[in-house]
């Protein structure tokens, strides 16, 4: 089964301490690599680099910001193809910002 | 005769259900990790057999037929929903399970422990747990349960419906964890199966035969999980904790339906099989390593079944063994027992301390049997106003009315 690991830290923080944090990560990414389960991945920019958009009534409206203000934000996601759950959450408690932060873990739900 | 073959269609066809659901039911979850699909097959596979077995007779392995029969709807069922999907794989590997079941059809291999520690993930809401392990490997309806549970029985239907699409959805195993994680994940099935002992424990008079019976059904997952993991000091603590409750399930009320606490039981009236039996895994569970809650439970009971003998139970054991509890849950349940354990050893006034000590916990200012243990104490220190009053908190709290009129009792003969 597919499932993504949601990455949610404090933004600030996470941003911040990227260079130093960056190692650790990698090496987890490569872990999964091997294991031959990493599907994609990616961090993502810093929260305040966001923009929204909604579309109502025939219009659109882009606004300035995140959907929903939160201490701690969608910072990364990684993509992996697992037997089942439980071996997706081994993954995910293996993730550093899961000691920083929380990983959401949710299967993918193919188009 | 037609009644009569009608008659042993449904008897035969209901004890297998009663024997064998959960078994059939795993069996066929377990290979799609779709609970709600392989009660539907086994509902028609069922229905099917009270047809079939009027007419062609009860077949020799009634269960290797319901097992067939129900395989074929599941697969069914699976071209019908996956029609335009990839239902290959699911139906090659279908297939070639009925022809093995075919070939040797008295080997159905048991996975109810697999189907129980999926009901009982972590991922799974810790409230549906033990309603889920009834259904599954049970086979209760949602009716049944949301009474057992106080919930109404569309509420439980929805709840049952939810958790059964999240293990479907989400990929929840079908398997006894690995050594290194089952502990902890055992803890929380043993938790399910002894909250739906406790449900049915909570009808002493039996007037709900439906709450009854979950004590029984409680009893009996106990010793099915046991039995399946019968080197885990936990699943034998439990077993026997049950037995012990058990044993003096009739000695609750007295003839008149009136309320005995335990103190006043006549041990010789309780079941002597059960504690037995009770006695006998406490010692197993003592052999295996590793001391958990559920075996610290029990040895309390077999210090208070020490009576039978003695004529009085072995409080030094008792406060000791809460002594471990309390370091082990940090429950104040617990502490309430230790409480009274030290009242029987050193005083009324000595246990009414040790509960001071609770006196703050917010958790405890709606809880009966805190004040039920404070108004007993109190009145053995002759502390009649405080005592009354505890005692009117204590009967305000309680929703049994053999208790109520127990406390009653006890609260009048404060004047006395």
């Amino acid at each position: 089964m597919k499932y993504m690991l949601l990455i949610y830290e404090n933004d600030a923080d996470r941003v911040e301490h990227m260079d130093e944090r960056m190692p650790n990560c990698a090496a987890y990414a490569e872990a999964m690599k091997k294991a031959g389960i990493y599907l994609a991945g990616d961090r993502l920019r810093a929260v305040s680099t966001t923009t929204t958009v909604r579309v109502a009534d025939g219009k659109t409206r882009v606004v300035d910001g995140p959907y929903a203000e939160a201490k701690e934000q969608l910072g990364g996601y990684h993509i992996i193809d697992v037997p089942d759950l439980d071996t997706a959450l081994a993954w995910a408690a293996r993730c550093p910002s899961a000691s920083r932060g929380a990983v959401e873990v949710r299967p993918i739900w193919p188009l | 005769m037609p009644q009569d073959r009608e008659d042993d269609a449904r008897d035969a066809a209901e004890a297998v259900a009663r024997r064998s659901y959960g078994k059939l039911l795993a069996m066929l979850a377990s290979r799609t990790r779709d609970v709600e699909e392989a009660e539907d097959a086994l509902a028609d596979a069922f229905a099917s057999a009270l047809v079939d077995w009027q007419t062609a007779g009860v077949p020799q392995n009634p269960e290797a037929w319901l097992l067939t029969v129900a395989r074929r709807k599941h697969i069914d069922a699976i071209r019908r929903r996956r029609s335009r999907t990839d239902a290959g794989d699911h139906l090659k590997l279908m297939a070639e399970e009925i022809e093995a079941a075919a070939v040797n059809d008295t080997a159905i291999p048991d996975e109810r422990l697999a189907l129980m520690f999926a009901c009982a993930h972590p991922a799974i809401d810790p409230a549906i747990r033990a309603p889920l392990i009834l259904q599954t490997i049970l086979g209760f309806d949602a009716a049944a349960i949301g009474s057992a549970f106080l919930v109404s029985p569309a509420t439980m239907g929805q709840r049952l419906v939810r958790a059964k699409g999240k293990i479907r959805e989400a990929g929840i195993p079908f398997q006894v964890p690995e050594r290194a994680e089952l502990a902890g994940r055992l803890e929380a099935v043993l938790e399910a199966i002894y909250a739906a002992f406790a449900e049915g424990w909570s009808d002493p008079v039996g007037t709900e035969v439906r709450s009854r019976n979950l004590a029984e059904e409680g009893i009996w997952l106990g010793r099915l999980v046991a039995s399946l993991l019968p080197d885990e000091a936990e699943a034998l603590g439990l077993l026997s904790l049950m037995l012990y409750a058990h044993a003096r399930r009739d000695v609750r009320r007295d003839a008149q339906g009136e309320y005995v606490p335990l103190a006043d039981q006549d041990p010789s009236a309780w079941d002597a099989r059960l504690i037995e039996e009770a006695e006998d895994l406490l010692s197993r569970a003592s052999a295996q390593p590793g001391t958990g809650r559920y075996q610290l439970e029990a040895a309390v009971q077999s210090a208070h079944v020490v009576r039978r003998r003695t004529g009085r139970a072995d409080w030094a054991a008792i406060e000791r063994i809460y002594d471990a509890l309390l370091v082990m849950t940090g429950s104040p349940v617990v502490a309430i027992n230790r409480a009274i354990a030290v009242a029987e050893l050193r005083g009324a006034a000595a246990g009414l301390a040790a509960l001071d000590a609770l006196a703050d916990n917010p958790r405890l200012v709606n809880y009966q049997p805190y004040w039920a243990a404070r108004a007993g104490l109190l009145a053995g220190t002759r502390d009649v106003e405080a005592a009354d009053a505890a005692y009117e908190r204590a009967i305000g709290l309680e929703s049994d009315a053999a208790v109520r009129r127990f406390l009653e009792r006890r609260r009048a003969a404060l004047r006395e």
